[in-house]
């Protein structure tokens, strides 16, 4: 038992995040052109609309609860020590988990169903959406099953994944969690694990710099203030088009 | 001043005669590829018509460029807030079935059917998804449709046409319509660029051609809804938006753009132009009734030796200043004034501009008898028994310019933001110069006449005959003046090693240009 503890909760953790590491960064610089959210709704607008709002805005709000469990466990535990803040989020959280199944499932038939979005279909689509859902089913029995996950996700959880990230991991905790639990977390680390090989890649591009971006874009080949400039020698800078 | 230049085009719509030669140059060079099936990135349209793709023009549905929100401009569909709130869905995307499903045919089994007494079909099968299809519509699927309900009469130019002012359009004698080829503008102020999230868009400070970076794209498709043009399209196999790049490898060798270069019509110019780019937001800002007069004010006179101090401090080129001064896309727009933008009111500050059809305005179809003309023809002359002239005869001055058969508010709707004063200019302008011409080659028509024209328009005979000779006479390097690239420069450009800058040789070969996972 132990040693299947640490292949999955020491090995694996560190295989995946390595994997994620290299294999993204090894994706982004060599072969950009692969980096893309490959949007089908080009091919089949119509029934992609509500549910591919419902996936995404749903995991996007099921992640960040995750991430402020595990990044400030302490200030989670302490605002979570109110029984109705602690409904409320988790009954948020929840209802999102909800969408994502819901957006997943319809999605996932989509893809399967029209024959435009097959061809534009790969097996690995196919892997990552099954992932997805078997993590989705798996949250959201666990958010059922095991009720309060603010406090042990905070108290448990938290501790074991920055005992990972300060290379000292402590498994003593995950060890004793209940099969499901594990199942989430081993799901968890496969899907980082993939993302290089997946078009999961497009999160990791996500636009937040068009936020503060000036609108328009003018590139030049080459410094046009200083083509011109007759103190330049034109050893250094080549006078240009001229 | 903040003087640039500008590659821009000049299209003379009165010399299109809707053969799709610059299509075919385009397709065959850059869009013969999975995915790009359905992308035509130069494409021809009968006006009145719906267009590439269906109803384009009408931004109720795509919600494409600027509009104006009192004080400033604010992109119609997408942008910060807009674009990134719509981002997993943008509910104003056309789709595959707004241009049409690619197709072809499976000749194959013209040849290997077996022996049965019906003839084999080749039947259509979809380039998506390789199955049968039935062809809903295709390329120029409207193509010389005037008239008809489907087609014509949905064209989103008719805002503030009366019904019975549409209807006696469609009248079968009064019929006209006339082509527009339409490639990427190349804006000043391009709604693609403003729109897209990943910054994956830029305009070249060169020379304005607005490209996007195939490695950056990620596939956010808010370029598609931007352009009010239509002229960006989504490769649905690469998962990569492209548009038409005004063949810069070709213009950096000094070369012209395929669909100018084949142009049978001779109808395509191009030219640089010397514009200041401090004004783009004053200019795209401006009330309705001004922005065909201020888009004409911010194209630069390259004469001026403010413009070309300025052009100069801004590292542009001698070579390409008196491109600029040479340019025969100038003379047609500021010179002679005869160029219009399409759609301005989009308020993208589009660098391709119209010389307005004179022909189908003005031409009338008049009853005739020509029995005892036909009885002089010989026996095989082949002889139409209608009494029907197409009469394009130029005699009557401007009267009938305000009688035309083709409303000029159609033509204003299209070319100048609706106002209608700008069209009759324009084409009074033209009608000048072919009733000085007629005085000059057919003398049919006295001096006093033809100079009265002139004056009416406000042109000198040289000026006429120069209009003359660029629009009828002008040879490859007339239509064309492309400024040096130098080669050297031109391959540093192009040229790819293999290695990227500080890799130091190290790295695995790969298909760069696939598909990712």
């Amino acid at each position: 038992m132990n040693l299947i503890d640490n292949v999955l909760f020491v090995g694996l953790p560190y295989a995946a995040i390595a994997t994620f590491l290299v294999g993204a960064i090894y994706r982004y610089r060599a072969t950009g052109f692969k980096v893309s959210s490959l949007s089908s709704q080009f091919l089949e607008g119509g029934g992609i609309y509500i549910f591919a709002v419902l996936f995404h805005w749903g995991i996007l709000v099921v992640f960040l609860g995750h991430l402020i469990a595990f990044l400030f466990p302490t200030a989670t535990l302490a605002w979570h020590s109110n029984a109705a803040r602690l409904i409320a989020d988790e009954v948020i959280i929840f209802t999102f988990g909800l969408a994502v199944l819901i957006g997943l499932v319809a999605l996932f038939i989509r893809r399967l169903s029209s024959p435009r979005i097959r061809v534009v279909t790969t097996g690995m689509d196919i892997v990552i959406e099954l992932l997805l859902l078997a993590q989705i089913v798996l949250g959201l029995w666990i958010a059922l099953g095991y009720r309060w996950g603010y406090y042990w996700f905070a108290s448990d959880m938290s501790p074991y994944l920055w005992s990972i990230l300060k290379l000292n991991p402590q498994i003593e905790a995950v060890s004793a969690m209940p099969a499901v639990i594990k199942a989430h977390i081993v799901g968890a680390f496969i899907i980082i694990g993939m993302i290089p090989f997946t078009r999961l890649v497009h999160f990791l591009v996500a636009p937040f710099h068009y936020i503060w971006r000036p609108y328009q874009r003018v590139i030049w080949y080459w410094d046009r203030k200083r083509i011109r400039d007759p103190l330049m020698p034109w050893t250094e800078t080549r006078p240009r088009n001229n | 001043m903040d003087i640039r230049s500008q590659i821009s085009m000049v299209f003379h719509l009165d010399k299109c005669i809707g053969c799709h030669t610059c299509s075919i140059a385009c397709k065959n060079i850059w869009t013969d590829r999975k995915g790009a099936e359905y992308m035509w990135w130069n494409n021809v349209e009968t006006k009145p018509g719906t267009g590439y793709p269906t109803k384009w023009e009408d931004q109720g549905i795509y919600k494409g460029g600027w509009e104006d929100v009192g004080g400033g401009i604010s992109l119609k569909g997408a942008g910060k807030q807009k674009g990134l709130l719509n981002i997993f869905h943008n509910p104003n995307m056309p789709v595959i079935d707004d241009y049409y499903e690619p197709f072809t045919y499976k000749y194959l089994d013209l040849i290997e059917s077996p022996a049965s007494d019906d003839q084999p079909t080749a039947r259509p099968i979809s380039l998506i998804t390789g199955q049968p299809i039935d062809i809903k519509m295709g390329p120029n699927w409207d193509d010389d449709w005037s008239g008809t309900p489907d087609y014509a009469r949905n064209d989103p130019n008719f805002s503030g046409m009366s019904k019975a002012e549409q209807e006696a359009m469609f009248q079968l004698e009064r019929m006209a319509f006339f082509y527009l080829p339409r490639i990427c503008n190349h804006c000043l102020n391009p709604a693609c660029v403003a729109s897209c999230p990943s910054g994956a868009l830029y305009k070249r400070g060169e020379d304005g051609v607005v490209l996007i970076n195939q490695e950056v794209c990620r596939a956010w498709r808010m370029c598609v809804t931007a352009c009010p043009y239509k002229k960006s399209y989504y490769n649905w196999h690469t998962g990569k938006s492209e548009k038409c790049i005004l063949c810069f490898p070709r213009l950096e060798a000094g070369l012209a753009p395929a669909c100018m270069h084949s142009c049978v019509g001779r109808i395509r110019y191009l030219g640089v132009i010397l514009y200041d780019a401090d004004r783009i937001q004053d200019v795209a800002s401006a009330s309705e009734k001004d922005l065909i007069s201020k888009h004409m004010s911010i194209l630069m006179d390259p004469f001026d030796p403010k413009v070309i101090a300025s052009a100069k401090a801004n590292g542009i080129a001698d070579s390409t200043i008196h491109a600029a001064q040479v340019s025969p896309t100038y003379k047609f727009v500021k010179e002679w004034g005869l160029a219009l933008p399409l759609h301005a009111e989009f308020r993208t500050l589009p660098m391709l501009f119209y010389v307005p059809p004179l022909l189908p305005v003005m031409a009338s179809v008049k009853e005739v008898h020509n029995q005892e003309q036909a009885a002089k023809f010989g026996p095989i002359a082949k002889i139409w028994d209608d009494n029907w002239l197409y009469d394009t005869s130029t005699e009557e001055l401007w009267g009938t310019i305000d009688k035309a058969r083709f409303p000029l508010k159609y033509l204003a709707n299209l070319l100048s933001a609706g106002d209608e004063r700008a069209i009759t200019d324009r084409l009074k302008k033209l009608m000048a110069v072919r009733i000085y011409r007629r005085w000059k080659t057919v003398g049919d028509i006295p001096e006093a006449k033809a100079n009265e024209a002139l004056n009416g328009a406000g042109y000198t005979a040289e000026m006429a005959d120069d209009i003359y000779c660029l629009t009828s006479l002008a040879k490859f390097d007339d239509r064309f003046v492309i400024p040096a690239a130098h080669r050297e420069h031109a391959i540093e450009m192009l040229e790819f090693t293999g290695d990227r800058r500080g890799t130091v040789g190290f790295g695995f070969k790969e298909d760069t240009m696939q598909r990712g996972l």
